[in-house]
């Protein structure tokens, strides 16, 4: 690819534009395919701090920053502490390890849906490699 | 040369040798290992960085090699052995005979999503969950619950019927053929039965549950028929894509195999139909 076209592709604006056209094209085919998950506008994610169903949710921009499997745009979220591995899609989605192919429109809708998926068991850390 | 069948038409001599080439590389560690693979490259292929398992064009010669690997391993264990597809548009229910127990056994418990019949199941002692996210250690699923209905063969006749490969920017943001059969845009089809196995299929270990590969060898199956379907469209991008595995470049976590040497699947393997 031209290195002009990779500029414009990761750009903020370029972005933009791809997810709004992408979010009126989506939203009929989501809800044919029997899913409700609107897509969002990018912009950075609400910290939250919440207990949801028994369990302390929490996402907020990442400590230490550069670490190898940050994948979320400098945002983690974790489960009664332990690290989720979620990440962001170009749409703004976001989806975690333990729901990687059903994407959620925010890191708390992510989060909440891996302990959906959990059903009370504990989440295990992901490598550090 | 292998021949690989609809699980529909299977003899119970051929599902049983299926089961038990599976439980074999299950029992010798190696079933394992693509487990692992599958997870590091789910967890590291993303949209505005390198992307070679998924979220991109390598989606589908990347998933035609890692099950060549894991047909080869299979085949090393009993030569008859071929990967059966499931035509999920086709058999569509939970009656299929795919989730009898003579096969892969079917939906899990609504207490715990445990399956609770077929070799697979974790009363049946050879199936432990290894390569997990969580702390649970046996096979779950939901069939059908998180998303009621698998893709109809009129949604898969729409995404055949497009006639690009792939388009920038290369990613689940993308149109074009690739990403709708991916199922990040469009209809969404192989996203959308991993969503609707539930269990390990719905996350990044997902090899843990055997119909991984059945599911994977019917989406290989489509890109198969898009190819005979639009002969004069091919692999895109050609060259100079950073982050995106190009026709000729070579792809992790093999190195010595390019998306060109992957394009026609009767080197390696033809279909029942």
């Amino acid at each position: 690819m031209p290195d002009i076209t990779r500029r414009r592709a990761l750009t903020a604006t370029a972005a933009l534009a791809t997810t709004a056209a992408v979010a009126a094209l989506a939203a009929p085919a989501a809800s044919a395919a029997g899913h409700d998950h609107p897509m969002p506008m990018p912009q950075p994610p609400s910290t939250f701090d919440e207990v949801y169903k028994g369990r302390r949710i929490q996402g907020r921009p990442m400590s230490g920053g550069g670490h190898h499997h940050e994948h979320g745009g400098g945002f983690e979220v974790l489960i009664d502490g332990v690290p989720l591995h979620v990440m962001r899609n170009a749409d703004g989605s976001w989806i975690s390890v333990v729901s990687h192919y059903d994407p959620m429109a925010t890191p708390r809708a992510a989060a909440r849906a891996a302990v959906d998926e959990l059903q009370g068991a504990p989440l295990l850390p992901f490598p550090t490699n | 040369m292998t021949v690989r069948k609809n699980q529909a038409a299977l003899t119970t001599d051929e599902k049983k040798r299926f089961v038990g080439a599976v439980l074999e590389l299950k029992r010798n560690g190696r079933y394992d290992e693509f487990v692992r693979t599958h997870n590091e490259f789910i967890m590291s292929d993303t949209d505005s960085g390198e992307r070679t398992g998924h979220r991109s064009p390598s989606f589908l010669p990347w998933h035609r090699r890692f099950l060549l690997d894991f047909e080869q391993a299979l085949q090393s264990v009993d030569s008859s052995v071929a990967l059966p597809y499931w035509d999920w548009s086709t058999d569509r229910t939970t009656r299929a005979a795919l989730w009898a127990p003579d096969f892969l056994g079917g939906t899990g418990r609504s207490a715990d999503g445990r399956v609770m019949d077929g070799p697979f199941s974790a009363s049946a002692g050879n199936w432990p969950m290894t390569i997990r996210v969580d702390g649970r250690s046996f096979l779950r699923r939901s069939l059908g619950t998180a998303v009621r209905e698998l893709p109809t063969p009129a949604e898969v006749e729409s995404v055949l019927s497009i006639p690009t490969y792939d388009m920038a920017p290369y990613n689940s943001a993308s149109d074009g053929f690739r990403n709708n059969l991916e199922g990040w845009r469009g209809v969404n089809l192989h996203n959308r039965v991993h969503v609707w196995v539930g269990g390990q299929m719905a996350t990044g270990v997902s090899p843990n549950d055997p119909v991984f590969w059945l599911h994977h060898a019917y989406v290989d199956k489509l890109w198969a028929q898009w190819q005979r379907r639009h002969p004069g469209a091919g692999y895109a991008p050609t060259g100079g894509t950073p982050d995106v595995v190009d026709l000729d470049e070579t792809m992790k976590p093999w190195n010595d195999v390019r998306p060109a040497d992957l394009l026609d699947h009767t080197k390696f393997y033809t279909f029942d139909s």
